[in-house]
């Protein structure tokens, strides 16, 4: 059996699923200060309803926003030592250049640019220069609990940044974490470099979440292989986790896609996640979430690595509503929140929002429904804005012009009508609202490449069959069971002004985890 | 002369992009490694051409080659210092000032960091007064100035010197070179006299592009929408004010890669003022022509700017995605790009559409331009009406 947890704003959410992928039982708590209660009571309570013994728990899938926040909020963040290999080449720009004052200050620890590195096609820039690493790495003073190292076209060539990640194991002994940037972002060396340092920077926060999640689940019976959700909506081991822990940071919005895909069978379509303040829409291709083709910032620092494509729009169940003169109708974009029980009408509060809407179209019956009387105009009116509102967002987020399917799912998605021009047919699958913590339950292992490849003497054929492999490789690392492993995502994009025929390929393969027959 | 801060730089990054029309590669990357050399070696100052004596020599300097290379390998700093100094040698003089000659994209930064690093003004004016994809397509060309001698110069401390035939064997020389550097490379073009540049520069582009990036960023704080902004902001320079060409969303992006280049075309779908009607934007790295219905409104040379329709910054061609609202607006090219002999290296011709005369967008929304005036040399594009 697997169990599935979501760590959310608001709520943790957990669900237990069957090897038959049956949802045997839901629980919905909010949040707490220290998570782990949260954890601990969500887990119980689905444990106790689906009448199940703790150690018949086989896999316990954790998704969490902790780590975002601890970026966000400039918490628990340690101090760096920065290695960056390509010199001469890179002087031009230092690391963290364009890094807002208090994150750096958070953050940055030493900094050295040293040779090493490659050009495009992979022929050394500079000889790698072992004495030059060692010296940098013993010049760092003994507090710098966590390294970087980033070097010039590692997704194309990593040789540089293995060699100085051994030498600082030597030099600073094995215990401190060391981020390596070919394994966490793709071609842009400083977004890679910012996604590299802020990994680095997150250790604590991810040895504090994984030691929680251990022993909540200990402390519970439950002695399953225990995984983390990352961007991508598949599945790292702990010890994954614990060296990569920025790729949790849009666990959330991720799993949401994948839930929503399970939940409703399908494999192509938009998803629609309604919260209590905003929406988020995301795109689910070939069953995995669309992954945005520009850089993501993340706590103000541009980033390059895997996050799902999503439009968020401010609209959710407690969205304020107000009567506007010359509009007709205001949705939001402020919402009463977490306060919805106690200011929505139908909690008998005064704020008009969108769940008394729904409930005074007699979709929803929450609360008191007698307690919303509200103009039948203004109904109307804001039903039909936030069909607007919802049908830009859907259509912003289309790759094409062809009406497609939606899954609406989260707490709010009973306010998401089931008509929408340019949307084919909306469903709203049973358990809608835990598609997260579920999305986490069934997610599987996966492994990506993107590289530059020089075509001038290979075939495109043999370019493409070396990724794939390298892709397998990386999923298989990753516990993935090679017999399940599949392609679900090439991307081929020539190098504009380069014609001596590059082109960066990007291939992600996926499969079933090893040892679970599920999935 | 004004000395120029890290915020004008940023200014100019989201005013270059707009001038890069669709293409010129990011002034991201440009824009830090100038701000750093500023932060390093002291400020920079922007000198008005007629501030250039007739006998100063001017260096242009720029990036050559793969914006998407230069991303991943970013350069060393010192490659166009390298560049300069073996042009100086060459010439056995020193320089007076440098100059971008590409305003539009990445380029507009580069030679504020070669400046920085240099102990060198930058003037005001470069030689395209937009983004275009060669080396040949200069004003400077245009009007008799010789790229050669040039410099193009590595971050190992490889400097190699070309001379050649003409402006077209520069472009393809210094090009290989630059693949053989790595993918990109610093160069140092088309040295001339402070007389020269006076004569074939396109004047006045670093400020209006920090003015365009200004308007952008102040928009919403003097109750403008940004798109209003950009368009107004060009108003007093000698391009005259750009004009909303269609607003809508992208329905379809065909990209393809023709010897180096990115060439396709974005259909658009109308929305607002412009519901039913269809625009399609053809572009070469850049964009080329406009056709609104089947009809041509707008065309290389004139700027053809995809901005995305709320916050008024750049769409590039490389980002362009299905879904995204943008606004087309046209800004005219000063009459400088216009002339029969910078047609002919740029006009829609040079771009392979045969059966295309270039319309100035002044005759073609006279009635716009009319209302907002144009600068005094633009006045004989009104009294001349389109065809029918």
């Amino acid at each position: 059996m697997r169990l599935g947890i979501d760590v959310g704003g608001t709520n943790t959410d957990a669900v237990i699923l069957d090897e038959g992928n049956r949802l045997l039982a839901k629980c919905k708590t909010p949040d707490t200060d220290d998570v782990i209660t949260g954890i601990e009571q969500a887990v119980s309570a689905v444990v106790q309803d689906a009448d199940v013994d703790p150690k018949d728990i086989t896999h316990a899938m954790l998704g969490t926003t902790q780590v975002t926040n601890a970026i966000i909020e400039r918490r628990g963040l340690t101090r760096v030592g920065i290695l960056r290999l390509g010199a001469p080449a890179t002087k031009a720009i230092r690391p963290l250049a364009a890094w807002p004052e208090d994150l750096r200050d958070a953050v940055e620890g030493p900094a050295s640019i040293l040779p090493g590195g490659v050009e495009y096609d992979g022929r050394p820039i500079s000889a790698f220069d072992e004495t030059a690493v060692r010296d940098a790495v013993r010049e760092m003073e003994d507090g710098i609990e966590a390294f970087a190292v980033s070097s010039v076209f590692s997704p194309v060539r990593d040789d540089d940044e293995r060699r100085a990640a051994q030498i600082i194991r030597e030099e600073a002994g094995e215990g401190k974490p060391i981020s390596i940037s070919s394994e966490i972002g793709s071609i842009g060396l400083l977004e890679r470099e910012n996604a590299t340092v802020l990994n680095a920077a997150v250790t604590p926060v991810a040895r504090r979440v994984v030691g929680a999640f251990e022993g909540a689940l200990e402390r519970l019976g439950i002695s399953a292989r225990l995984f983390l959700s990352q961007n991508d909506g598949t599945l790292m081991s702990l010890e994954y986790a614990l060296r990569y822990p920025i790729l949790t940071v849009a666990c959330g919005p991720t799993n949401s896609i994948r839930g929503a895909a399970f939940l409703s069978g399908m494999s192509d379509a938009i998803v629609v996640d309604v919260g209590g303040t905003s929406t988020d829409v995301g795109v689910l291709a070939g069953g995995f979430p669309r992954e945005s083709a520009v850089a993501v910032e993340i706590g103000g620092v541009q980033t390059n690595f895997r996050m799902p494509d999503l439009f968020s729009l401010g609209l959710g169940g407690g969205s304020i509503v107000r009567a506007d003169g010359a509009a007709g109708v205001r949705i939001g974009p402020d919402s009463v929140g977490y306060a919805l029980t106690e200011e929505a009408l139908c909690f008998g509060g005064n704020t008009l929002t969108m769940t008394d809407i729904a409930v005074a179209r007699g979709v929803a019956e929450i609360g008191e429904p007698d307690r919303v009387s509200v103009a039948r105009e203004l109904v109307d009116a804001a039903q039909e804005r936030s069909r607007a509102m919802f049908e830009e967002a859907v259509d912003r987020v289309k790759t094409s012009a062809e009406e497609v399917p939606v899954i609406a799912v989260g707490g709010g998605s009973i306010l998401f009508p089931d008509e929408l021009t340019g949307v084919s047919r909306v469903h709203k699958p049973e358990h809608f609202e835990v598609a997260n913590a579920v999305g986490a339950a069934i997610a599987q292992v996966s492994g990506t490449v993107d590289r530059v490849f020089s075509l001038a003497e290979r075939s495109r054929e043999d370019a493409l069959e070396e990724a794939r492999k390298t892709a397998f490789e990386d999923a298989r690392r990753a516990g993935a069971d090679e017999d399940s492993l599949e392609v679900v995502e090439i991307e081929e994009v020539p190098l504009a002004y380069l014609p001596g025929n590059a082109v960066r390929i990007k291939v992600k393969a996926a499969g079933r985890l090893k040892s679970y027959q599920g999935g | 002369m004004r000395e120029i801060t890290t915020q004008d730089l940023e200014n100019l990054a989201v005013g270059a992009a707009i001038l890069g029309t669709g293409g010129g590669g990011d002034p991201f990357i440009g824009m830090v490694m100038a701000q750093q050399a500023i932060e390093e070696e002291g400020p920079v100052s922007l000198m008005d051409p007629d501030e250039l004596e007739d006998e100063a020599l001017v260096l242009p300097t720029a990036m050559m080659g793969a914006p998407t290379v230069m991303i991943e390998k970013i350069p060393e700093g010192m490659e166009a210092v390298r560049a300069l100094r073996a042009e100086e040698r060459m010439l056995g003089r020193k320089a007076d000032a440098t100059s971008p000659i590409e305003c539009g994209g990445v380029n507009s930064q580069i030679p504020f960091a070669a400046a920085a690093r240099a102990q060198l003004p930058v003037v005001d004016g470069d030689g395209m007064g937009r983004a275009f994809p060669e080396l040949q397509m200069e004003t400077f060309h245009v009007y008799g100035v010789s790229g050669t001698p040039a410099v193009v110069a590595d971050e190992r401390g490889a400097v190699v010197t070309i001379e050649a035939r003409d402006n077209y064997q520069l472009e393809w020389i210094a090009r290989g070179v630059t693949i053989r550097m790595g993918g990109h490379a610093m160069l140092v073009d088309y040295p001339m006299s402070g007389a020269d540049f006076k004569r074939t520069a396109v004047r006045g582009t670093i400020s209006m592009g920090i003015q365009i990036g200004e308007a952008v960023a102040g928009a919403r704080k003097s109750g403008m929408h940004p798109v209003e902004a950009v368009c107004a902001a060009t108003q007093d320079t000698i391009y005259g004010r750009g004009v909303v060409l269609f607003e809508g969303k992208v329905t379809d992006v065909e990209r393809r890669t023709r010897e180096g280049f990115a060439v396709g075309h974005a259909l658009l779908q109308g929305l607002g003022d412009y519901e039913k009607s269809h625009l399609e934007v053809r572009f070469q790295n850049e964009n080329l022509v406009a056709i609104r219905d089947g009809e041509t409104i707008a065309s290389v040379p004139d700027l053809i700017c995809l901005l995305d329709s709320e916050r008024a910054t750049a769409v590039t061609t490389e980002r362009l995605r299905y879904g995204q609202r943008v606004t087309a607006i046209g800004i005219p090219t000063p009459e400088i790009m216009r002339s029969a002999e910078a047609l002919r290296v740029w006009g829609p011709e040079a771009f392979g559409y045969e059966n295309l005369n270039f319309m100035p967008l002044e005759q073609r929304f006279a009635g716009y331009y009319r209302r907002y005036g144009v600068p005094k040399e633009k006045e004989k594009h009104l009294s001349t009406s389109p065809k029918a």
